[in-house]
């Protein structure tokens, strides 16, 4: 931080500032919102993947006593000036135009088609079975590999083709990488859809004032001001008209950054009714009104040499968009072949993306969005080659790491890589779990009989986003405005939307180190677009890095004009002329350089602030700044990770024995949120290698479609997790800091599924996909040869 | 998940509640713990217009123990209370385990034994140790009630012996005979935790060690709960060594008519995980006879 300024709360474990709140039921989620004279409304949604829908009948429902309005599709369609905006669209990208609900026919299982509003929650409901739609239902896509096929049925008519985008570029020279090669692997890898699930469904409350034709919107999102824009554009209204609060939101991982219909139908059914409205997600509902995340079919060839090092590689990416793209979803599977070289040195890669539309609702960013699909190509070929060359799986990257001297580094791939030292993560990793231990000890459990495996990765990421360049017209910045008030104390608005990851702490510790103010005096305010004036939000681990630099930097404008003040105030003290330049802020307190004895306190510059009547001539009032920050870079964060599992052979089943992370975020501002990120990060991921998946079937209905289908890791089923760091600052910002949110979730996902296979690798086997449910893995077992009985007594 | 409308009727006596059963017949539904009926009414895949509870009838929550040993449990003794009930501990050892592992603390909470058997789920935990603990079920109606024999309960995917007018209000399990020991051994299903297979065995050994009285209880693998019969033969009479188990545990799939094929598991793997928990199961109880 500010030089020669001893920290200290960054880097303490400062217990979270929000959970008092949250712990004891007071925090203001949306569904807590109770209006006066509020009706609530219900959606009906289509049953078909796909259909023509040739009538819609509301009659019995808006003649049920407790309705009060019912809207069609097309009624709120029409009330929309504009169809959902799409950012970052891409070269020769096909989209169709998107409105908030299906009026001529509908695309997925789940689409809205009409709303009821209602006195009670119960009775939207009930009116929702008197609505009789007549769907005429038409041939399903719903494999993304055919999607884009001739003959296939079209999903929009208007686009020729169900295919958005293919984009396909090279770096360096692939062929001639693979034409020196000693050798090539290949592979066919699956990443299934998954689907969010944060703790909090989805809500929305709309109030409407017809006199003023002010609207205020709460709802679950990651990002009220892009929420703001959006909805407004869409309903026609100046962003002025239109209030956006999220105050408390319990999770999001993605899939609450989409500006989703029912914002839009909110405030048509407030302005219809003249009631203020609410809608909450059913857990159900949510499985199939919420964008997915993940979902490709990932084609890769690498090229190697004898010795391990990985020349060249060439990717073919489908990725299933679901019916529409949405925000920037259709960007994400692009984030994969640029982050796919990961920590390796690799110069030559060609690559195609292919995004598809298909009858599933659509696709959008899951924790790490695009880079964990990279991390598993990369982590799972350095497998592959180290399986092929016979060598090591640690060796073989040790022979691929870009050296940390190399940094700030470009890839191929045109990301620019801050700063970073693989081998540092991996050493610390390796000694932690004893890494030549647990190989001795696989030796002996193979000898016995059974099946032991180990995972290693070394990955890294993209956070901290960004340059405007790299936001596609949302925006790179963040804002910040810092408020001392009379008493000394501060309020710090900021532009990023913490739904769970614990920044009113860790901006709350920035400021009262860099102000010198006690962590209880700093106030930290989000998700109210009428009090923060602008935002972008909190999404690819960009709130700490780009939200808490605009912090640091209106504390600047802070500091320069406290210290004006506090010199007239100690001019007038002790009765002489001061520069500012002689005032030192040192512990809150402001004194004269080499007189510590004079000084003046926060207090004191605030009250005089306001007070202003030793102001000097040319200051005005007030002691309060805004920032606008926004970074000249991105950030790569990196980790080590180390999983042990044991393998059921009866059964298939995967047990995970130890799971070691070591994680670099740079500057680490609160052990205890990065430890908690970094925990929930691993559920997730490990999640994704043996258990999670959303399965469709022919016609496009989602059968893993409730939590009782569709498994979800319980905290019984991990170890300790054993957690370390190493510290490699980043130079893009200047608190050094990466971000962690995704880290964790992107690293496990190849670390546990690299140890499954480890585990079976004596028996010839190199892959397996994802997820790696029990019997998935007995079917290896079976086809490998491996007797039932094998090891048992 | 909202349901639709319905009546509710929260009786305190067994009385009542047969008198509001026979009151509202076929559009009544009995409601114990409401871990299976309350989801898919709010799914609104069941629409009865009347829920009678029986939540409140104190005569159905009891755990007794008779002179022969046996145990009278009361159809809305919850998972919770069999978990944590020294005579259940002391005399089924294993039921009181398998009650602890059935879904998580707060299906332990509100389910219960007698919701658990009548709804019949394919996959639930309690039908297989039913079978091979050899439960007697004791039902009440208007005019008397009668005694099932666990063996005759079960007919069908969610279907039992129980008439519409019939509650259940007591499960009666037998006392242990000497040097018997019991096991239920299950993959759970990851989303859920219901039994993707489920295998119960109960395994009584004479003075000489050979295999006297053999039930064995499969759950999970077809659309109802069976007793393995084969298995249970090849073990009766024998002196059960690790060649026995391994012979008897082939079988243990022999008597499922019709495997579940679904999301979670293949028939195949199923019919496969039957011979795995077989042994696993025969196994433990087994080694808990001594």
């Amino acid at each position: 931080m500010v030089a020669g300024q001893i920290s200290k709360l960054i880097g303490s474990r400062v217990k979270r500032k929000e959970d008092p709140r949250l712990i004891t039921g007071e925090g203001k989620y949306t569904d807590d919102v109770i209006l006066p004279n509020m009706a609530y409304f219900a959606v009906l949604r289509s049953p078909y993947a796909h259909a023509r829908i040739n009538s819609i009948d509301t009659a019995q429902a808006a003649a049920h006593p407790d309705v009060l309005g019912v809207m069609t599709g097309a009624e709120v369609n029409e009330r929309c000036s504009e169809p959902f905006p799409l950012f970052a669209i891409l070269d020769d990208m096909k989209y169709p135009e998107r409105w908030p609900m299906a009026a001529a026919k509908v695309t997925y299982v789940g689409e809205p088609v009409a709303a009821v509003a209602a006195s009670s929650r119960a009775a939207a409901r009930d009116a929702l079975d008197l609505i009789d739609v007549d769907y005429e239902p038409l041939p399903v896509v719903t494999d993304m590999e055919t999607a884009a096929d001739a003959g296939q049925p079209l999903i929009h008519e208007e686009l020729g083709t169900n295919l958005c985008y293919e984009a396909a570029d090279q770096a360096g020279d692939p062929d001639r990488a693979f034409a020196e090669a000693d050798g090539v692997v290949e592979a066919r890898l699956e990443q299934p859809r998954l689907i969010p699930n944060p703790m909090e469904t989805r809500a929305a409350v709309a109030d409407y004032e017809r006199s003023s034709g002010n609207a205020t919107l709460w709802v679950t999102t990651q990002n009220p001001h892009i929420e703001r824009m959006v909805a407004a554009r869409m309903l026609g209204m100046p962003e002025n008209k239109l209030r956006v609060i999220a105050i408390d939101v319990g999770g999001g991982f993605g899939c609450k950054i989409n500006t989703y219909s029912e914002s839009i139908i909110a405030i048509a059914l407030a302005e219809r009714i003249g009631r203020p409205v609410k809608w909450a997600e059913d857990r159900t509902e949510h499985f199939v009104s919420t964008s997915h995340g993940r979902g490709q079919a990932q084609y890769v060839e690498a090229a190697y040499k004898k010795d391990g090092t990985l020349l060249g590689m060439k990717l073919k990416i489908y990725a299933d968009l679901g019916a529409y793209a949405q925000v920037i979803s259709h960007v994400i599977p692009t984030l994969t072949p640029s982050l796919s070289p990961g920590v390796y040195g690799i110069r030559d890669i060609g690559w195609t993306t292919i995004g598809v539309y298909t009858n599933k609702i659509p696709y959008d960013a899951y924790r790490g969005a695009g880079r964990p699909e990279a991390a598993y190509i990369i982590e799972r070929v350095m497998d592959l080659i180290a399986d092929a060359t016979g060598k090591d799986p640690v060796a073989v990257r040790r022979k691929n790491f870009i050296p940390k001297d190399a940094f700030p580094y470009e890839t191929p791939t045109g990301m620019e890589y801050d700063s970073a030292d693989y081998d540092a993560a991996l050493d610390k990793a390796l000694a932690i779990a004893d890494y030549d231990g647990l190989r001795a000890e696989q030796k002996a459990q193979r000898k016995a009989g059974n099946l032991m495996g180990i995972g290693v990765t070394v990955t890294t990421e993209v956070c901290g986003f960004g340059p405007a360049a790299a936001m596609g017209g949302l925006g790179g910045f963040e804002s910040a405005t810092v408020r001392v008030d009379p008493m000394g104390k501060v309020t710090v608005l900021t532009g990023a939307s913490p739904h769970g990851q614990g920044e009113e702490t860790s901006f709350a510790q920035i400021v009262a180190d860099d102000l010198g103010v006690p962590f209880e005096d700093v106030e930290i305010i989000h998700g109210d677009t009428s009090i923060v004036a602008r935002g972008v939000g909190t999404f690819g681990s960009r709130t700490l890095v780009v939200g808490g630099t605009a912090i640091l930097k209106a504390n600047e404008q802070i500091k320069d004009k406290a210290k004006r003040i506090a010199t007239a105030l100690l001019e007038d003290k002790i009765g002489d002329t001061l520069a500012p330049q002689s005032i030192t802020l040192e512990d809150g307190l402001f004194a004269v350089q080499d007189m510590p004895d004079q000084y003046v306190t926060w207090a004191e510059v605030g009250s005089e602030a306001y007070d202003g009547q030793l102001l000097p001539e040319d200051e005005q009032p007030g002691l309060e700044a805004v920032s606008f920050w926004e970074p000249p870079g991105l950030t790569f964060p990196f980790s080590a990770h180390i999983a042990v599992v044991e393998i059921d052979q009866d059964t298939g089943e995967v047990s995970l024995k130890r799971y070691v992370s070591v994680d670099d975020c740079g500057t680490v501002i609160n052990p205890t949120l990065v430890e908690g990120q970094i925990h929930g990060g691993l559920a997730q991921g490990i999640g994704q290698a043996l258990l999670e998946q959303a399965v469709w079937d022919d016609e496009g209905q989602l059968v893993s479609g409730s939590l009782m289908d569709y498994a979800m890791p319980f905290a019984q089923e991990f170890p300790m997790f054993e957690l370390d760091r190493t510290v490699t600052p980043s130079p893009v910002n200047p608190l050094g800091a990466k971000g962690i949110g995704e880290m964790a979730t992107i690293s496990a996902t190849p670390t546990v599924a690299n140890a499954v296979v480890d585990a079976l690798s004596h028996l010839g086997v190199t892959h397996v996909d994802i997820p790696m449910t029990g019997e998935r893995i007995w079917r290896v077992l079976q086809k490998h040869g491996r007797r039932r009985r094998g090891g048992r007594s | 998940m909202i349901p639709q409308a319905f009546d509710y009727y929260a009786p305190t006596s067994v009385a009542d509640a047969l008198r509001l059963l026979r009151q509202h017949g076929d559009e009544a539904k009995l409601l114990a713990g409401g871990h299976s009926l309350l989801p898919i009414m709010k799914l609104r895949l069941s629409t009865p217009e009347c829920l009678i509870d029986l939540g409140r009838i104190e005569e159905l929550r009891f755990i007794n123990e008779a002179d022969d040993g046996s145990l009278a449990i009361g159809a809305m003794s919850t998972y919770h209370d069999i978990k944590n009930s020294a005579l259940v501990q002391t005399r089924v050892p294993a039921l009181a385990a398998a009650a602890g592992e059935v879904g998580d603390v707060q299906v332990q909470n509100k389910g219960t034994i007698g919701g658990s058997l009548a709804h019949a789920d394919p996959a639930g935990d309690f039908p297989a140790l039913a079978l091979a603990l050899n439960f007697e079920l004791v039902t009440a109606t208007a005019r008397s009630g009668r005694t099932i024999a666990i063996d005759r309960f079960f007919r069908d995917l969610l279907t039992t012996a129980l008439r519409p007018n019939e509650i259940l209000t007591e499960v009666h399990v037998p006392a242990l005979p000497p040097r018997t020991g019991v096991s239920y051994q299950k993959l759970p299903n990851k989303a859920s935790h219901y039994a993707v297979v489920g295998v119960a065995a109960s395994i009584t050994l004479d003075d000489s060690g050979v295999c006297t009285e053999a039930r064995i209880g499969v759950t999970g693998a077809g659309p109802k709960a069976v007793r393995a019969r084969s298995t249970e033969r090849i073990l009766k009479g024998k002196h059960v060594d690790a060649a026995v188990i391994r012979r008897a545990a082939k079988r243990a799939a022999a008597n499922v008519e019709d495997f579940n094929d679904d999301l979670h598991a293949s028939a195949e793997y199923r019919e496969h995980l039957t011979t795995v928990f077989a042994e696993r199961a025969i196994e433990e109880a087994l080694s808990r006879a001594g």
